[in-house]
């Protein structure tokens, strides 16, 4: 038997390789490969479902641009921190919209982990030789990834939406998706294109897309956003991650959760509507003291209480211990639940 | 930690399971279940359906733990070196595992980062695996589009990507047609010819038992008989795997010892 070193492992790869060496250890930089495949796997598979994509990135506009555009006269808000002065609902309103992506990112994610235990997925991710925790850590981050790219994809249009372009600008923007869409709903019924024709004319329509956005920028001479978008980053990490390690946990806990109906009344809904994403807590304590402290036990408000001073560039320090507080309970939670010896996978049966 | 798995290690077994036991519940699924797999060796696991073989496999791959007895993979315990043992260790579930919406290319990519396999060294181990499964110029497809021995032939090809010393395969012939199952069978006999691999085969198929295999016999979650075609067909003085089996199993059930 050779002693065994890393050169023994990376040995030709033709077959001359001694069978029975001893694997070597698994260093720093292969902690971060197994990272990096795991988030790239999750932003990969994201990509490759469209319908995803787009659900994820209408349901927040409608939003936006219906209900908040239909309850801008009977809400207006005033003086409410971080704001100082009056307020369009619009901009209340947006920290709420960003903290639902990552609500309905977390709990989809989570159901593709249910869906994944049954498919047997997630036994290939977890007879992976890295300790349990890291591999679940590193699906939650893949997650996150995923629903950032959604909150700023959003945050970009709102910026537009913002700069009030008229109609000329809107048409100059809109242009090549609407031709995507056309494109899209004649192949349908004719199916001239093949597939391959088509993901080029998304590209396409996407480059084109962004191009117009950079000329749309100069020619108008757009100011920078009202808000900031860099600030809010790490708040959108952070509230991404603790709704991300409660949905572990529900997806580690409700073997049944296939049905995203149930998780949508139970957990979504809930969530949302019982904190300050759509009204001021204050407004919600005028009309129910009980309900305004049930928002306040809710860690969505938190989440969302978060987003909304980072974008202004403020800490709501509060917010960022209680959020912080929940993801170790969450995170703790699901990493003692899918313990293979103590945890409930054990007790329930385990996947598969 | 390190240090056990660097001593000579010629004599210790692929695989060593002893005395596991594992129920849900009330319903026992193993009692008392011992085998060993030496090195470079076909070892078929033979089981009727429920006979409690995946629940071995589960197991032995950590998916939970074993309470009593000890799992052993290259003397390595997979409670508390989890590790050194899952590191040597290449599994084929009964399930189909891979991505459908990724090329093969990006799944064997990904098991590799699993692995922390990464860069050239991943691009050229998945390269030499679609080769050994024959699988090569549909490298950039979807999964999607493979037929089901194409996507068994990429899962053998996914679980030899960190070159483990043993492996498990669950039932990998189910649902295939005969030439596909051929084609499976063939890969994996080679590998434990060419390259010295140890195997574990589950199946309930008997003719997918060759002469020269060693049989471990599993039936309402015990182990009736360990040991080589042979000794099993003198130990039951039959002349085929397939009339062991009933002789065997019909006779354990008739003892009525499987009250738990």
């Amino acid at each position: 038997m050779t002693t065994v070193s890393a050169t023994d492992q990376q040995r030709s790869p033709t077959g001359d390789r001694n069978t029975y060496d001893a694997p070597p250890p698994l260093g720093v930089r292969a902690y971060f490969t197994c990272l990096y495949g795991i988030v790239w796997r999750e932003v990969l598979r994201y990509m490759h479902q469209r319908e995803r994509f787009l659900s994820a990135l209408v349901r927040p506009l409608i939003w936006l641009f219906i209900f908040a555009a239909g309850f801008r006269q009977a809400l207006g808000v005033q003086n409410t921190p971080p704001y100082d002065g009056a307020v369009l609902y619009e901009v209340y309103v947006l920290p709420g919209l960003i903290g639902m992506i990552l609500l309905f990112n977390a709990m989809q994610s989570s159901l593709s982990m249910v869906y994944d235990r049954e498919t047997g997925a997630m036994r290939t991710l977890l007879v992976s030789p890295f300790p349990r925790w890291f591999l679940l850590v590193s699906k939650l981050v893949g997650g996150v990834a995923v629903a950032a790219i959604q909150a700023y994809v959003f945050l970009i249009i709102f910026y537009f939406w913002e700069a009030d372009l008229g109609s000329t600008g809107y048409a100059l923007l809109l242009g090549p998706l609407a031709a995507l869409a056309v494109l899209v709903i004649v192949n349908a019924f004719g199916k001239m294109f093949s597939q391959r024709t088509m993901a080029g004319a998304l590209v396409a329509a996407l480059l084109a897309t962004a191009a117009m956005m950079l000329a749309v920028v100069f020619a108008w001479g757009l100011p920078a956003p009202s808000m900031n978008y860099l600030a809010v980053l790490p708040a959108v990490l952070i509230a991404g991650f603790m709704l991300g390690s409660l949905a572990l946990l529900l997806s580690s806990v409700v073997r049944q959760l296939e049905n995203f109906a149930g998780v949508m009344n139970f957990v979504i809904f809930p969530m949302f509507f019982a904190s300050s994403a759509l009204y001021p807590l204050s407004r919600i304590e005028q009309s129910s003291p009980v309900l305004y402290h049930i928002c306040l036990l809710n860690p969505f408000t938190h989440a969302v209480e978060l987003i909304r001073f980072a974008l202004y560039a403020r800490i709501d320090w509060i917010s960022l211990a209680i959020v912080l507080l929940c993801t170790a309970i969450f995170l703790g939670g699901a990493i003692y639940a899918y313990n293979p010896s103590k945890g409930l996978i054990a007790r329930r049966g385990g996947p598969g | 930690m390190a240090v056990e798995h660097r001593t000579p290690e010629a004599e210790t077994p692929a695989l060593l399971v002893r005395d596991v036991s594992h129920a849900f519940g009330e319903n026992r699924a193993l009692s008392d279940v011992s085998l060993e797999i030496p090195r470079g060796r076909f070892v078929v696991l033979l089981g009727l359906n429920g006979a409690g073989k995946s629940t071995l496999f589960s197991l032995i791959t950590r998916l939970y733990d074993n309470v009593t007895g000890e799992i052993r993979i290259f003397g390595a315990d997979i409670r508390r070196r989890a590790t050194a043992a899952l590191q040597r260790l290449g599994v084929v579930f009964q399930s189909r595992t891979l991505d459908l919406d990724l090329t093969l290319h990006q799944n064997l990519l990904y098991h590799c980062a699993l692995h922390g396999i990464s860069g050239a060294d991943a691009r050229a181990r998945t390269a030499q695996a679609l080769a050994t499964v024959g699988l090569t110029d549909r490298a950039e497809e979807k999964v999607r589009n493979l037929s089901g021995g194409q996507s068994r032939r990429l899962e053998i090809a996914r679980s030899l990507l960190h070159r483990p010393s043993l492996l498990l395969l669950d039932e990998p012939t189910v649902g295939l047609d005969i030439g596909s199952r051929e084609s499976v069978v063939k890969i994996v006999r080679s590998l434990v010819e060419k390259e010295g691999l140890a195997v574990l085969w589950a199946t309930h198929l008997f003719d997918e038992v060759l002469p020269t295999d060693l049989v471990v016999l599993l039936h309402k979650s015990r182990v009736l008989f360990t040991g080589s075609v042979p000794e099993l067909l003198a130990h039951t003085e039959t002349q085929t795997v397939s009339d062991a089996f009933r002789k065997m199993t019909g006779t354990a059930a008739g003892t009525g010892e499987f009250a738990a």
